[in-house]
């Protein structure tokens, strides 16, 4: 699979050389050098600085087709842009956001777009291990609709929402919540460091 | 009118005092705390010191009652996502943004900002106006190099505008061959009447040009007036 990994922070990098690792085609931007230190010497995919809000940077990355494209930065906002880009503008496959936020985590779940909120995820996790109960914000959201216009508008982007491999039907978010569990323990680790 | 008005720099200040002063309701946003209090105490407590990105402040500054959002900050990314929210979650009726990278237009409005102001592509627009395009533009040359494909923008003051090629003195060993109108191009007769916005594509002899140039651009000083 040819993956797209915007943000080469401690999530960014780990996933990189894991999938780089596992013989995918892994491509990462980052907008600083210095962050591609964390990757291992042995890493065998393209590491490209820039800007990964910019069409043209993620475009010359080769994102356009993308099978799997990760918006993994640090803000929100540059994620929700950068995937939202990546959904409508390059055609990519699946796409995933970081979004803090919960509220915005949802919202944008419900405009075509899957989340990874750290705030539910670790809330959850630290509710998990001292046996209380669990919070109602989101963690790994699939996407569950598209944005509204996105059937009809001829602007010249991409206009009808690709089939998503693995993720239940549009509307049914069963499949999320225990690909999330499963997740989160995994995700935990890495996810802590960075706080 | 409740406008809610995002990001406290100097187009957010001077919007939200206009509004203020036009007797608008308006609420504004700032994140940095300094310039939160700067602003307050220059134009009253309309201030809300909090990132209006986050869904809780909007929802805090009372975004869903705002008739319009306008999300003015310096990140394009951050209008972006302040206009998708207002719109989609708050369901605010009209939302602007300030849209600093032109290429970023398309992406916009195809998220459903209902508005864009890009000042860059405004001062753009504004160099380019002032640049005569009152030239033959040569396409390509043909044979030896001695004839030419050419490319005539009729504007505004061409005296080929309202008449057809038979009307016209065409140099001899030039041909007027096409038109492209809105983005079409058909076969320019003998009888085509020529309209202003058309651009008529030409074969001719060096030589001619100028005389090309009068019966199809006019004086340029007679163009530039109009």
């Amino acid at each position: 699979m040819k993956i797209v990994i915007v943000g080469c922070g401690r999530v960014g990098s780990s996933l990189a050389e894991l999938y780089d690792r596992a013989g995918h085609e892994v491509v990462v931007i980052d907008n600083l050098t210095s962050a591609f230190d964390r990757l291992p010497s042995t890493f065998g995919g393209s590491a490209i600085r820039g800007d990964g809000t910019d069409e043209d940077v993620l475009r010359r990355a080769g994102a356009e087709g993308a099978d799997v494209f990760l918006a993994l930065t640090e803000g929100d906002n540059r994620n929700v842009m950068a995937a939202q880009l990546a959904n409508e503008a390059l055609g990519a496959n699946r796409v995933i956001a970081k979004i803090n936020d919960p509220v915005r985590a949802t919202a944008y779940a419900e405009l075509g777009i899957a989340t990874l909120c750290r705030t539910g995820l670790m809330m959850d996790a630290v509710a998990g291990y001292l046996g209380l109960p669990k919070t109602d914000l989101p963690g790994m959201l699939a996407p569950i609709g598209h944005h509204p216009g996105g059937h009809h508008e001829d602007d010249g982007l991409r206009t009808t929402p690709l089939p998503l491999p693995g993720v239940g039907s549009v509307g049914d978010l069963s499949a999320a919540p225990s690909s999330a569990s499963s997740a989160a323990p995994a995700s935990l680790p890495t996810a802590t460091q960075e706080v | 009118m409740f406008v809610l008005v995002v990001g406290g720099g100097k187009v957010g200040y001077y919007l939200a005092k206009e509004l203020i002063e036009s007797g608008h309701e308006v609420a504004l946003m700032e994140k940095d705390r300094s310039r939160a209090r700067q602003i307050a105490e220059e134009i009253g407590s309309i201030v809300i010191a909090h990132d209006g990105c986050e869904g809780k402040y909007l929802a805090q500054a009372g975004s869903n009652r705002a008739d319009v959002v306008a999300a003015v900050t310096g990140d394009d990314e951050d209008n972006l996502v302040i206009c998708q929210m207002a719109k989609h979650h708050f369901d605010v009726p009209r939302t602007i943004a300030r849209v600093n990278n032109p290429k970023n237009e398309a992406l916009f409005r195809h998220l459903g900002v209902d508005e864009l102001i890009s000042p860059t592509r405004m001062i753009l627009g504004s160099i380019e106006q002032d640049i005569p395009v009152h030239e033959l533009l040569h396409l390509a040359a043909l044979g030896e190099g001695e004839l030419e494909l050419i490319e005539a923008h009729l504007q505004s003051g061409s005296p080929a505008i309202g008449r057809a090629p038979k009307d016209l003195s065409i140099p001899e060993g030039c041909s007027l061959f096409a038109v492209i109108r809105d983005g079409v191009a058909t076969p320019l007769r003998p009888d085509t009447v020529m309209l202003e916005g058309d651009k008529v594509i030409a074969i001719g002899k060096q030589e001619c040009q100028d005389l090309l140039h009068d019966q199809l651009i006019g004086e340029p000083e007679e163009a530039r007036a109009g």
